[in-house]
């Protein structure tokens, strides 16, 4: 199918609606407004939303941005939440109390304190029991609700306010953890990581297989904060792109076990482009602080190269 | 057409589910709880309902799951005990201030630490500010019973709030009772079919569920919310009343045994219940008017209908099977004593601890319970009003 982004944003209206609260140059908006863009245009949703930045600024009473059927109930259990809602779905259809000719996707949204820390047992749960439904993490490396606390999605050496910059202790120690690989592993039919850069097409493509793909479905998006991160508002596809091109975050999808990398830049960019315009990284280019420019260039080329390996394992003709 | 069965508390809470047939259970296993999903899933496996089981990785889960099932617009069930319900505690909370009708059966089991799989009622007690409806049952009939008028309480559009139905775990859960159970249909007829007003998976009206609600706001939720639950009242009673046409056993917030002439009586729940009539009835041989309140519905607090019962004693005691850790007295204790006071009734009061952690009590430990209320009427004071019965150490 062709991908035409003019076409789409005017005949697919946007089913999150200006007027919610979140920043300006936040990178979770955009990326709800495509994913449920991805939606038919009959087929209504039941969007569930993890406590977080996303929630608290699109439905304050009495006002909410989400034209869909929306919930939210707590900070962990965004996926345990929407697997009743599913669960309801599924009995209420088969016993003949919704109409049967409608079809109600389920989208759940969480940040990555909601899903790579305090909501991955809920996730776990509901994934391994193969509810129809999608989780999009939205994913700004930090619990930036609260004010930009280190969250296990944190790279390693950013300085957050839990994990701060300082002179004994240079920002966040511990690595990032690979959430992407975590679902990959439940054996679920999809999942996959992307962000939003050239017109969104990874993305909405993306969210397109999620939702109309039966059974639990994945998707770990890249959402820049301005606040969290520390770079100008407008910077947001700028930062995105960066993170595209130094396979800081790569694009990538897999179907039923097959690997698929959807972008392989020609050249590489080194992670310092990345860094650099982020404030914070700053404190990694102080004289002396080159090693931990060094050690994030070789985790980035690692976990690239276990990427490229698994693709082409997992598509070793029989 | 009623039904002689042969079936252990769990088994009753399993039946009334089954006849109930709602479209969503979530649930997780817990000691002494664990049986009511198994049966439940049996009959899922077989058939035997049109039930969606989501067999949830814990009970936090479970509450989140039948919260967003009852949100969705199904009827949604689950059943739990002690840790599992304290897992539950936040999503508690969500439930009713919601205003989601879901039930719950708790199989009453004293809450860690250190881990005891056996009954008190601390898991029920620590949620009794949680705007749940609370309401216990003295034996396996009684669960099945009150099981049957659940859903019709908790979906009242008066009320719209979740109901748990407790039970001792193990005492009665386990154990095998002659109960009376009605046939499916005359089940099905008298619960109902549920049709909530707004719900998530009504396309011609979508909605939103769970706000950010803020100083402007909130306040005037949670009156309305404590305002479903006064409202409950006058529905629990008109359900126990069509619930007495069709099976001729009734029902109120209390039930008062050989309460007419009593000078001393003790207040208990749940199974104790049957252990303190039946001390009753043998301290009644000796000449002693004892009598015997049971709390049927612990939340709405009956607080008039208890100092209306106790007015004319001389003294009573108030059974707790949950410490208040307050340096006061029990739960049961504090919400009587305070229903006394702002009802102009003063009689004189001691509040025991008993039971916890599963220690037995015995028809020796209630005598003990008589004779210092006998005590406290001979000498007209209650010198050491928090005491503990069936302890070693001090009591």
């Amino acid at each position: 199918m062709g991908y035409n982004l003019k076409e789409i944003m005017a005949e697919k209206p946007s089913r999150l609606t200006s007027g919610h609260r979140m920043c300006a140059g936040c990178g979770a908006p955009p990326i709800a407004r495509m994913v449920l863009r991805a939606l038919k245009p009959e087929d209504h949703a039941v969007i569930c939303n993890a406590t977080g930045c996303m929630e608290v600024s699109t439905f304050i009473y009495p006002y909410t941005a989400w034209t869909d059927s929306f919930i939210h109930t707590a900070f962990e259990c965004a996926a345990a939440t929407e697997s009743g809602v599913e669960a309801a779905y599924k009995s209420m259809k088969r016993q003949g109390k919704l109409p049967q000719d409608k079809n109600t996707k389920f989208i759940t949204f969480g940040g990555d304190g909601g899903t790579y820390d305090i909501g991955i047992q809920s996730m776990s749960g509901a994934f391994e029991r193969g509810h129809d439904m999608v989780y999009v993490c939205y994913d700004n490396g930090a619990y930036m609700n609260t004010g930009i606390q280190r969250s296990s999605a944190t790279p390693k050496f950013a300085d957050t306010t839990t994990s701060p910059a300082g002179s004994v202790i240079p920002g966040k120690m511990q690595s990032r953890k690979d959430l992407t690989e975590i679902m990959v592993s439940h054996h679920i039919p999809y999942a996959a990581q992307t962000l939003a850069v050239n017109n969104f097409k990874d993305l909405y493509e993306k969210a397109e297989k999620a939702i109309y793909t039966e059974g639990p479905a994945f998707l770990n998006v890249l959402a820049p904060c301005p606040r969290g991160w520390g770079y100008p508002t407008e910077d947001l596809m700028l930062i995105n792109k960066l993170a595209m091109e130094t396979c800081y975050w790569p694009l990538y999808e897999v179907i039923n076990g097959k690997y698929k990398i959807n972008y392989k830049p020609k050249e590489k960019k080194p992670i310092e482009e990345f860094l650099r315009p982020q404030k914070r990284f700053r404190h990694m280019f102080e004289p002396g602080n080159e090693w931990m420019i060094q050690e994030f260039q070789k985790e980035v080329d690692s976990r690239w190269q276990a990427l490229l390996d698994l693709e082409e394992i997992t598509n070793k003709e029989e | 057409m009623k039904i002689r069965e042969r079936l252990s508390g769990n088994e009753a809470a399993a039946t009334a589910m089954r006849q109930i047939n709602p479209d969503v259970v979530a649930a997780f296993p817990i000691t002494p709880s664990t049986e009511i999903p198994q049966y439940f899933s049996s009959f899922v496996s077989n058939g035997k309902v049109d039930t969606e089981f989501v067999a949830v990785e814990s009970e936090h889960s479970a509450m989140s799951a039948c919260i967003g099932a009852e949100a969705a617009g199904a009827r949604a069930m689950t059943a739990t005990s002690a840790n599992g319900m304290s897992l539950m505690w936040e999503m508690l909370y969500i439930a009713s201030s919601l205003r989601l009708p879901i039930v719950m059966s708790l199989v009453n089991r004293a809450v860690s630490g250190p881990l005891n799989i056996h009954n008190d009622h601390s898991d029920a007690m620590g949620a009794r500010d949680s705007g749940w409806i609370q309401i216990f049952s003295e034996n396996n009939q009684e669960v099945y019973d009150n099981l049957l008028m659940a859903h019709r309480i908790a979906e009242n559009k008066k009320v719209l709030l979740p109901v748990m139905i407790c039970q001792d775990g193990f005492i009665t859960s386990h154990a095998i009772e002659n109960i009376e159970i009605e046939d499916d249909e005359t089940v099905k007829k008298f619960v109902g079919e549920y049709h909530p007003e707004h719900y998530l998976l009504n396309d011609k009206e979508p909605i939103a569920i769970g706000p950010l609600d803020l100083q402007a706001y909130l306040f005037e939720h949670k009156r309305q919310q404590a305002q479903a639950m006064v409202e409950a009242k006058q529905v629990i009673l008109d359900v126990a009343k069509d619930f007495e046409k069709l099976t001729g056993r009734k029902y109120g917030f209390i039930e008062e045994y050989k309460m007419e002439d009593a000078e001393i009586a003790v207040i208990c729940m749940n199974s104790t219940a049957g252990t303190a009539k039946h001390t009753v009835n043998n301290l009644r041989e000796k000449g002693i008017k004892a009598g015997v309140i049971k709390v049927r519905v612990f939340r709405p607090f009956p607080a008039e209908t208890i100092a209306n019962a106790i007015k004319n004693l001389k003294a009573v005691a108030i059974l707790d099977k949950a410490d208040g850790l307050n340096a006061v007295g029990g739960p049961l204790f504090t919400d009587v004593t305070s229903g006394m006071l702002i009802n102009g009734v003063h009689v004189p009061a001691i509040s025991y601890i008993y039971g916890i952690g599963g220690r037995d009590t015995t028809e020796e430990d209630i005598t003990e319970v008589f004779t210092n209320l006998e005590e406290i009427v001979k000498t007209g004071k209650v010198d050491r009003p928090y005491r503990y019965l069936g302890v070693r150490g001090e009591k």
